[in-house]
C-alpha cells in the first residue's frame, strides 16, 4: 500500500489544465514524446517486459494484464501485426475516453506508437465512437501533427520503425465495443462478435495478429515508459496498480473526472466531489458502467478496484460511476438500461437477442403497474437463462441490472405489483394474448 | 408474382454522386490495408452528399467496394448513425439512458417532440420536423448513451456537445436552429450542418481546420485536475532516469 | 447415465487424436473435431439450429450448450457444442447427464419459441421441422411469455423462387452462410440489428442464386420456402425415392418426393463424394416437363392419306417402324442413329446395339451439338474407360489438386456441384483455379480463380503459349504441381486443335486431364459405345480382337460388325441431307443444338424413314414417320456415369404409368426386325452390358495430335463471337417452371469498351449481332473481353445463337448498334 500517495494523482489528466493541450506544441513542453525517444532505443521485448512488470491492467472493463496481451502476438511469423485502439466508449455512465481524447490526444497517439513498436506493427486504427465527433477531430489534428513531426510514417525518428494510424468513426452501435465486433466493424461488417478462439492476438484484424487496446490503457504506456515499472506501482494496489480515471455522475455536487490510484472509494471520491447533491441520500450506483451490478451505499468502503468490486459481487468495469439518490425508482431505471440493452443487442444469438426483447416488456408492464410477484421469478429465470449463455458478454450486462436491482431492492418490485392488486383487485396479467 | 428489376446502377443514380466524392471513395479506400474497411467511412460520405444512405448511396458503395448490395445493405442498416430518411438541416439527439433520464433527459426529449411535432402529435423518434435539408429543419432523435455523464443531460446537435441542458434551454436551442441561428456548442466546433459533419466523419476535414479548437474541457472534465491542482497533489514523482528490464530470454 | 469404462476396453489414441469423455463414455476423435459431432458419433444427439457440418460454425442460436471441464476445473459457462473443438482430458456433460446444460437448452429453446408464430398447420416445414420435434420433445407445454411477439408481414419474395416469412426465421444464420460460403452469392443477408434483425435482400436486387433452393433445404424452421412447392403437400404425406439427377454431368444424389404418382419436389441427397449436400435450383426445381400437358403418352405413326401424325397401338407403331428401317436399311443406303446426350447408361447400350446388330451400321453417334473428329480420338483415348477406380480425376481430387484450369468450360453454368468444389477448394486456400476464357465470369470471381484471356477460337494458341508468356507461366508453373487438373468443356469441340493441345499441356505438366460434357447422358453413351468409332467399353471398331469380343458376346457371327468407323452426326445428317441415307432414329435430338439446325431439319425431311423416340413433340417428331414415346427419368429405373466415371445408379420412382424406357422400346423393336438386344429392362440391359466386361484388346486409341492453329481474327467489319450456355436458360427440360425461369440470368451481350466504341455501341442500349442467317439483339453490357470479341448467351431468351444465326463459339459475326426502340 503506499500511504503517502495523494488522494488524486494526475498523471493521465495532468496536461488536461494546460492551455490548448491538445496541440503538439504544449504536449513536447510537456514531455511528450519524450518516452517515444526513449522507447524506440530499447529493444520491443523489453518494452513488453517493461507494462509486464508495471501490472498494467486493461482499462476497457476487463481488466486483463495488457503486457500479457502484447507477449501474446507470435513474433517471426510473417505476418503483418496491428494495433486497435478500442476508443468507442458507449457503457452508459463511461465518460473517461472522450475527455482523454479531446484534452490530451497526443498522449495516446505516443502510446500507439510505442506499442506498435512493442508488438511489431506497422499499421494502427483508432475506432472512435462516430458520435464522438471533436475527438475525432482532435484525434485526426494529433495524427497529422504527429505525421508532420516524424513521429509517424516511415522510419520514425531514424529508427527504421514504420507505422501508419488512421482515425476511423464507428457508426453507432454499442457492441462494437466488444473487441471482436469492433475488428468485425472494422473491417466493414456489421458489428457482431467473432468466435473465439482464435483470439484476436493470433487472428483478428484481417486474419493478422493483432492488440486490441483501451485508450486509457494506451495512454498510460508513455508514462510507464518514463517512470518505469516501480513508479506506476507506487499508485493502486497490488494486482490492480496504477492512477485511474473514475467518472462520477449523477445525483453528487461536483460530477466529473477524478484521477485517483486504484483502489479508492467512492466514500473518498464523493468526498472529493462535495457529497451527494441537495443532501439526498445515496440508493444506489454503479461501480463501472450499467453492466455492473449495482452497489448500494453499504458499498461505499469497496475499494475500487479489480479485486475489490469483484469480492463485493460486482465488477470494475470502466469506473463509471452514476450515483443515484432516493428520488429515482429502481424498477424504473433498470427498466430504462434493459431498454438500451434491447436496442444494442446485436441480434447475433438468440439470449441476448431474444431475452433483452422480452425483458424489456415484462419491465415496462411492471412499471406500467401491471405486474405480478409471479413476473419478478420469470425476470429471473430469464435472466437466469441470458446469463453465461449468450455469445458475448452484453448478455452478461444486460442482465447485470436486474438481478442486482432485485437482489437490493426487491421490494420496490413488489410495491409495483401491489399497486396493481390494489387498483384490479386481481393480478392480472397485463398484455397477454 | 413480383418481378425484379435487376438492371445494374445506371449512370443516372451514381451521378447523384460526383466525380469529388467518387475521389473522396478512393481516398477513403487508400486509407487502410483492405479497401472494405472503407465501408462505414463511405456510408458516412453518401450522407454528407444526401442526408441518409439512399439506395443510390448504398449501390454506390457497393460499386467502389466490389461488395454486393445486400452486403451494404446489411452493414447500413446495422448502425444508428446511418439514416434511411433524408434528415434535416440539424440532428438532434437526446440522451435517454438512465442517467441523463434520470437527471431530465426524458423530459427534455418530451419537450421537443411536443415542440417539432405537428397537427397535436409529438415527433416520433427519426422524424423530421420541416422539409428535410432546408434550413431549420431538425431530426429529433433519443439517444443511447453518449458518454458525457459528468455532464448530463446532454444533447447533441449534428454531434456537437450541449451539456447540462434542461427542458426549457433545450427548447430555447432547438427554437433557434429553427429560426436559422447556430447557437455554439458547449464542447466542440462551430455548429455547421448534418450534412457538413457526415463529411468529417468520413474523414475530411479540409478547411475546417479551425473546427479542432472548438472548446472541449467543461469544468467537469477537469474538476479533478482542478482539485489536484489547488490542493498541490500530485502523482508520486518519476524517478530521473529508469532503465528497461533487461531483454527476456527467448524461450 | 453414466457408464463405468471398462478395464479391458483401453482406448488408443492415435496421432492427432485425443481422448475425452462424453456423458460418462470415453471416446477418442480427431483433433479439431466439434464436441457436436463426436457426441454424434457416440449417438448422442445435441439439439442444434445453426449448426451444419459444411458451414463454417456460428455459435449463434446457442441451442447446443453443454458442460465441459478442463483439466479437472469445470468452465464457468456452459459452452456451444458447435464451436468447441475437443481437447484431451475433456469431460463433457450433454443435457442428458447435466441439470445445467438441459436447463440452459430448455431456456434457448423458450426464447427461441416466444416470437415464433404459432402457424405450424399452415407451415410448409410442419412435420420435417427441426424447431417444431425439439419444441415437442423438449419444450414447456405451456407459454410465459404474455407480452407482445414481434411481428413481420408474411412471406415476402426474395426471388421469383424463394419466399421469406420472418416471423418464422430463427436468425441461424444458415442461408445467409451458405450463400456467402458455399455458393459465393452474398445476395442474402442479415439486415437491422438486434430484435429487429433479420433476413433479406437489397432492394430491388433479388437472391438470383443458381444454389438458392439449398438455402430452403437448409432452414431449420418454414422461413424459406419455395413458389414451386410452398402449400402444395404435407411432408407425410410423401413417399421419398433416393434418386439421381438427370440434368448435368454431376451426377447428384437426390431424393424425389411424390405422391399419388405426381413428383412434389426434389431434394439433394446427401453423397460425401459427390454433391456433399447440396444441388444447383435447376436440378431441384425443373422437373415438371415430365408432366407437361403436351407429353406423348401414345405411339403415333404418319397417315399415309392425310400425312398428319396420328395416335397407334404399340402394335402398329412398332411394326411401321419395323419395316420402315428396315427397308431404308436393305434398300436405301441404311439408316443413322442419333442417341442424344440425355440417355443412361443402358438406354444409351440399346441405341449402340440397336445400330449395330438390328440396323448394322456404324452410323451412331450420342453427341447432339457440335463435334468434331478430333473429339472423337481425345474421347477414344484419354475418356472412355476411366473412372474413379481407375485413377481417373475425381470431385474429391479437385479438391486436394493444387491447380486446376478450365479450359472452355463454364463451371458455374455447365456442371455447377463442379463449381461449388472448385470454390470450396479455394476458399481453403489450397488450389489455384485458371479460366482459359474470354471474360471474367462470374465463377472465375467466386473461385478466386485467374482468368487467361484469350479470343474465341485462340485457346489453342493460347495454351501452346502458356510457358512462353510471362504473363501465364504462373499458370503453368502451377499446373505443374503433383495433383494439378485440366478439365476440358463441350465447348472445346468447336475449336480445332484444342483437344490436342490440352493433352499436350496435361503431358508437359503432368496435370491430368478430365472432360466434363454439359449433358448427363454423354458419359455413359461414350462408355456404352454409342459413337461412330467406339463398341461398349471403349472397343475400337478398327480392333479385330475387340470387335470379335463383341461379336460373340451378341452371339453374331464372326466378321458380323463393320471395321469401318461409322460416321458421326453431322456426317449422318448430311448424309441423309444428300439422300445418301434411307433411315433415321433420333432419340431425345433437339436440331436447334445441333452446329447446323437447318441442315438438320433438311436432313430430317430428306430422309426417307425417320423414327423419334421422344417425350414431348419437337422439331423431329412433327417430320418424323413414326414417334414412339418413352418414360422420363422418374418413371424408369438405370443409371448414368457421371464426368467423373462414376456409375450413378437409381430405381423406378413412379411405378406402373405404362411408359417405357428407350431400351424396352429397342428391344421390343428389334424383335419386329429379327434382332435379339436382349435390352428389355434396364436390368437385362445392365446385365448384358456387364457381360461384355473389360477388354483384353491391348491396342490403345492414338490421341488426336491437330497442331494448334494460330488465333484467329474476325477481319475489319467482324468479330468473334464467343458464347455458351447459362445453366437457367431456354432449355426444354426447364418448361412448365416459371419461377425458376425468373431466377435465370438475364442475357446480354458482353463486349470490351474498345470494341463498343469501335462499333458505336453504348453500354445499356441495344446491340444487334448478326450472320447471314439472322440477328439477335441485346443490351450490351460492358466487360473485360478481349478487343473484337462479342459474348452471347447461347440460348437465353431471345439469344438462340444456333437457331437464329447458325453460329456458335469462334464464329465470325456482324454487330452493330440498334437504335432505340428499334428492331431488325
Amino acid at each position: 500500500m503506499t500511504n503517502e500517495v495523494s488522494p488524486l494523482t494526475p498523471v493521465l489528466t495532468k496536461r488536461w489544465l494546460s492551455p490548448r493541450s491538445w496541440t503538439i506544441g504544449t504536449y513536447e513542453q510537456l514531455e511528450g514524446y519524450t518516452a517515444l525517444r526513449k522507447a524506440l532505443k530499447a529493444h520491443p521485448d523489453q518494452l513488453i517486459q517493461l507494462c509486464k512488470d508495471s501490472g498494467l491492467r486493461g482499462r476497457g472493463g476487463a481488466g486483463f494484464p495488457t503486457g500479457m496481451k502484447w507477449g501474446f502476438i507470435p513474433q517471426g511469423d510473417g505476418k503483418p501485426h496491428y494495433l486497435v485502439i478500442n476508443a468507442d466508449e458507449g457503457e452508459p455512465g463511461t465518460c473517461k475516453d472522450i475527455p482523454l481524447m479531446m484534452a490530451d490526444p497526443h498522449s495516446l497517439v505516443e502510446g500507439i506508437i510505442i506499442t506498435s513498436y512493442a508488438i511489431r506493427a506497422n499499421f494502427a486504427a483508432i475506432y472512435v465512437r462516430g458520435e464522438a465527433l471533436h475527438c475525432i477531430r482532435r484525434l485526426n489534428a494529433a495524427v497529422k501533427e504527429a505525421y508532420a513531426a516524424g513521429y509517424l510514417g516511415k522510419d520514425i525518428l531514424g529508427s527504421g520503425f514504420d507505422l501508419d494510424v488512421v482515425v476511423h468513426a464507428g457508426a453507432g452501435a454499442y457492441i462494437c465495443g466488444e473487441e471482436t465486433a469492433l475488428l468485425d466493424s472494422l473491417e466493414g461488417r456489421r458489428g457482431q462478435p467473432r468466435l473465439k478462439p482464435p483470439f484476436p492476438a493470433t487472428s483478428g484484424l484481417y486474419e493478422s495478429p493483432t492488440v486490441v487496446n483501451n485508450v486509457e490503457t494506451i495512454a498510460s504506456v508513455p508514462f510507464i515508459v518514463n517512470g518505469g515499472s516501480d513508479w506506476f506501482r507506487t499508485m493502486g494496489r497490488d494486482r490492480s496498480p496504477g492512477p485511474k480515471i473514475y467518472s462520477l455522475s449523477g445525483h453528487v455536487t461536483n460530477p466529473g473526472q477524478y484521477e485517483a490510484p486504484m483502489g479508492t472509494t467512492l466514500r473518498d471520491l464523493l468526498e472529493l466531489a462535495g457529497g451527494m447533491k441537495d443532501g439526498i441520500p445515496l440508493k444506489f450506483w454503479t461501480p463501472g458502467g450499467s453492466s455492473t451490478p449495482l452497489f448500494t451505499a453499504e458499498h461505499l468502503d469497496v475499494p475500487l478496484d479489480f479485486e475489490g468490486a469483484a469480492e463485493a459481487g460486482s465488477m470494475l468495469g470502466t469506473t463509471a460511476l452514476q450515483i443515484f439518490n432516493e428520488t429515482v425508482s429502481v424498477p424504473w431505471a433498470v427498466m430504462k438500461w434493459t431498454e438500451f440493452y434491447k436496442h444494442e443487442s446485436c441480434g447475433k444469438c438468440t439470449p441476448c437477442r431474444e431475452g433483452t426483447y422480452w425483458l424489456t416488456q415484462i419491465l415496462q408492464r411492471m412499471v406500467r403497474g401491471e405486474g405480478t410477484p409471479a413476473d419478478i421469478e420469470t425476470l429471473l429465470d430469464i435472466c437466469d437463462n441470458v446469463l453465461g449463455r449468450s455469445f458475448c458478454a452484453l448478455g452478461d450486462g444486460a442482465v447485470s441490472p436486474i438481478t442486482s436491482g432485485i437482489k437490493y431492492f426487491k421490494d420496490e418490485f413488489l410495491a409495483l405489483c401491489e399497486t396493481n392488486a390494489v387498483s384490479t383487485g386481481k393480478h392480472a396479467l397485463a398484455g397477454a394474448h | 408474382m413480383t418481378t425484379f428489376d435487376e438492371r445494374p446502377a445506371t449512370a443516372a443514380e451514381t451521378e447523384v454522386f460526383g466525380q469529388d466524392t467518387v475521389d473522396r471513395a478512393r481516398a477513403i479506400i487508400a486509407r487502410y490495408p483492405r479497401s472494405r474497411s472503407a465501408l462505414l467511412p463511405m456510408l458516412h460520405l453518401v450522407q454528407s452528399v444526401q442526408g441518409h444512405v439512399s439506395q443510390a448511396g448504398i449501390a454506390f458503395c457497393a460499386q467502389q467496394l466490389d461488395l454486393s448490395n445486400a452486403e451494404v445493405s446489411a452493414v447500413a442498416t446495422f448502425y444508428t448513425m446511418y439514416k434511411r430518411k433524408p434528415c434535416g438541416e440539424h440532428l438532434v439527439s437526446v440522451c435517454t439512458n438512465t442517467l441523463c433520464a434520470a437527471l431530465g433527459g426524458d423530459d427534455i426529449y418530451a419537450k421537443l417532440r411536443e415542440h417539432l411535432g405537428s397537427d397535436g402529435k409529438p415527433l416520433g423518434h427519426e422524424e423530421t420536423s420541416g422539409t428535410p435539408g432546408e434550413p431549420g429543419s431538425i431530426t429529433l432523435e433519443h439517444a443511447e448513451c453518449l458518454a458525457a455523464c459528468d455532464l448530463g443531460p446532454v444533447l447533441q446537435v449534428n454531434y456537437e456537445y450541449y451539456d447540462n441542458q434542461t427542458a426549457s434551454s433545450a427548447l430555447e436551442l432547438v427554437k433557434a436552429l429553427q429560426s436559422g441561428q447556430k447557437p455554439a456548442p458547449t464542447r466542440g466546433a462551430p455548429l455547421s450542418d448534418f450534412r457538413k459533419v457526415e463529411l468529417q466523419l468520413a474523414g475530411f476535414f479540409e478547411d475546417n481546420e479551425s473546427d479542432v479548437d472548438g472548446p472541449s474541457a467543461a469544468a467537469e472534465t477537469v474538476r479533478g485536475a482542478k482539485i489536484a491542482n489547488e490542493k498541490g497533489w500530485t502523482a508520486p514523482r518519476e524517478p530521473d532516469s529508469v532503465e528497461f528490464p533487461a531483454l527476456p530470454e527467448k524461450k | 447415465m453414466t457408464v463405468a469404462p471398462e478395464k479391458s476396453a483401453e482406448l488408443v489414441v492415435p496421432e492427432g487424436h485425443v481422448k475425452l469423455t462424453i456423458d460418462g463414455l470415453e471416446v477418442v476423435a480427431p483433433k479439431g473435431e466439434l464436441l457436436i459431432r463426436t457426441a454424434e458419433r457416440l449417438g448422442i444427439v445435441i439439439p442444434r439450429f445453426c449448426d451444419h457440418p459444411l458451414l463454417d460454425p456460428a455459435g449463434a442460436c446457442r441451442q447446443c450448450l453443454v458442460e465441459v471441464e478442463m483439466g479437472g476445473r469445470p468452465m464457468p459457462k456452459p459452452q456451444a457444442s458447435c464451436t468447441m473443438t475437443v481437447a484431451e482430458g475433456m469431460v463433457v456433460k450433454t443435457q442428458h447427464t447435466s441439470p445445467v446444460a438441459d436447463k440452459a437448452q430448455q431456456g434457448v429453446m423458450e426464447l427461441l419459441l416466444i416470437n415464433h408464430p404459432l402457424d405450424c398447420p399452415i407451415c410448409d416445414k410442419g412435420g420435417e421441422c427441426p424447431l417444431q420435434n425439439q419444441a415437442l420433445a423438449h419444450g414447456r407445454a405451456d407459454s410465459r411469455f404474455h407480452e407482445t411477439k414481434r411481428t413481420f408481414p408474411k412471406p415476402i419474395p426474395i426471388s421469383t423462387q424463394v419466399l421469406l416469412d420472418r416471423e418464422r426465421c430463427v436468425l441461424c444464420q444458415r442461408c445467409t452462410r451458405f450463400s456467402s460460403q458455399i455458393a459465393g452469392d452474398p445476395f442474402i443477408e442479415l439486415l437491422e440489428r438486434g430484435a429487429q434483425q433479420q433476413i433479406g435482400i437489397a432492394q430491388e436486387k433479388p437472391f438470383q442464386s443458381y444454389f438458392s433452393g439449398n438455402t430452403i433445404q437448409i432452414c431449420p424452421v418454414g422461413a424459406l420456402t419455395s413458389a414451386a412447392y410452398r402449400f402444395r403437400s404435407r411432408p407425410f404425406d410423401l413417399v421419398s425415392t433416393p434418386s439421381v439427377c438427370e440434368h448435368c454431368s454431376s451426377g447428384c444424389a437426390e431424393r424425389t418426393d411424390w405422391r399419388r404418382g405426381k413428383v412434389m419436389r426434389k431434394l439433394a441427397g446427401e453423397d460425401p463424394e459427390v454433391n456433399e449436400e447440396w444441388i444447383c435450383d435447376k436440378g431441384r426445381f425443373a422437373f415438371r416437363y415430365a408432366t407437361a400437358a403436351d407429353r406423348l403418352l401414345r405411339p403415333m405413326v404418319r397417315d399415309a392419306d392425310s400425312g398428319q401424325l396420328r395416335e397407334s397401338s404399340w402394335t402398329e407403331a412398332l411394326r411401321v417402324a419395323a419395316e420402315g428401317l428396315a427397308k431404308a436399311r436393305d434398300e436405301a443406303g441404311g439408316v443413322g442413329v442419333l442417341a442424344g446426350g440425355r440417355l443412361t447408361v443402358e438406354d444409351a447400350y440399346a441405341y449402340g446395339k440397336f445400330a449395330r446388330v438390328a440396323l448394322r451400321t456404324n452410323d451412331v453417334d450420342f453427341r447432339a451439338r457440335p463435334h468434331s473428329a478430333e473429339e472423337l480420338e481425345f474421347l477414344a483415348a484419354s475418356v472412355v474407360g476411366t473412372s474413379p477406380e481407375s485413377g481417373g480425376v475425381t470431385f474429391r481430387q479437385l479438391e486436394s489438386a493444387p491447380a486446376v484450369l478450365c479450359v472452355a468450360f463454364e463451371p458455374e453454368e455447365e456442371a455447377p456441384i463442379v463449381f461449388l468444389r472448385l470454390r470450396k477448394a479455394a476458399r481453403k486456400g489450397r488450389t489455384k483455379v485458371f479460366h482459359l476464357g474470354q471474360w471474367t465470369s462470374p465463377a472465375v470471381d467466386k473461385t478466386f480463380g485467374t482468368l487467361l484471356p484469350c479470343v474465341p477460337g485462340g485457346e489453342p494458341a493460347a495454351i501452346e503459349g502458356l510457358f512462353f508468356n510471362s504473363g501465364t507461366a504462373e499458370a503453368f508453373e502451377a499446373l505443374s504441381g503433383s495433383g494439378s487438373v485440366i478439365l476440358v468443356g463441350e465447348r472445346a469441340a468447336e475449336v480445332p486443335g484444342l483437344f490436342s493441345s490440352v493433352l499436350r499441356l496435361a503431358e508437359r505438366t503432368g496435370a491430368k486431364a478430365a472432360w466434363i460434357p454439359r449433358r448427363a447422358g454423354e458419359r455413359g453413351a461414350l462408355d456404352a459405345g454409342v459413337l461412330p468409332n467406339l463398341l461398349p467399353g471403349g472397343r475400337q471398331v478398327t480392333d479385330g480382337t475387340a470387335r470379335a469380343e463383341v461379336e460373340q458376346a451378341w452371339g453374331l457371327a464372326a466378321g458380323a460388325l463393320s471395321a469401318e468407323p461409322g460416321r458421326d452426326t453431322d456426317a449422318i445428317l448430311g448424309a441423309a441431307a444428300a439422300g445418301e441415307l434411307g433411315g433415321l432414329l433420333v432419340g431425345g435430338v433437339d436440331p436447334y443444338d445441333l452446329a447446323d439446325p437447318e441442315l438438320a431439319l433438311r436432313a430430317i425431311e430428306r430422309a426417307g424413314f425417320v423414327v423419334s423416340l421422344e417425350l414431348r413433340p419437337s422439331a423431329v417428331t412433327e417430320r418424323a414417320d413414326v414417334v414412339l414415346p418413352i418414360a422420363p427419368s422418374t418413371e424408369k429405373s438405370g443409371s448414368y456415369l457421371n464426368w467423373e466415371g462414376r456409375r450413378r445408379e437409381f430405381g423406378t420412382t413412379l411405378d406402373g404409368t405404362g411408359a417405357l424406357p428407350d431400351c424396352r422400346v429397342l428391344d421390343t423393336l428389334a424383335v419386329e426386325m429379327d434382332a435379339d438386344l436382349f435390352t428389355q429392362t434396364p436390368a437385362a440391359a445392365r446385365a448384358n452390358l456387364e457381360r461384355l466386361g473389360a477388354t483384353a484388346s491391348t491396342r490403345r486409341a492414338e490421341p488426336p495430335a491437330v497442331p494448334a492453329p494460330p488465333a484467329p481474327g474476325a477481319g475489319e467489319d467482324g468479330v468473334l463471337l464467343a458464347t455458351w450456355h447459362q445453366l437457367i436458360d431456354n432449355g426444354s427440360l426447364q418448361d412448365e417452371e416459371p419461377n425458376l425461369a425468373g431466377t435465370a440470368r438475364t442475357p446480354v451481350a458482353r463486349l470490351s469498351a474498345a470494341t463498343a466504341e469501335q462499333f458505336g455501341v453504348v453500354a445499356g442500349e441495344q446491340v444487334t449481332v448478326a450472320t447471314e442467317r439472322g440477328s439477335v439483339t441485346l443490351t450490351a453490357e460492358p466487360a473485360d473481353l478481349p478487343d473484337g470479341v462479342v459474348w452471347l448467351p447461347l440460348n437465353s431468351g431471345v439469344s438462340r445463337l444456333r437457331r437464329e444465326l447458325g453460329a456458335g463459339h469462334g464464329a465470325t459475326v456482324s454487330l452493330r448498334p440498334q437504335a432505340r426502340g428499334g428492331n431488325s
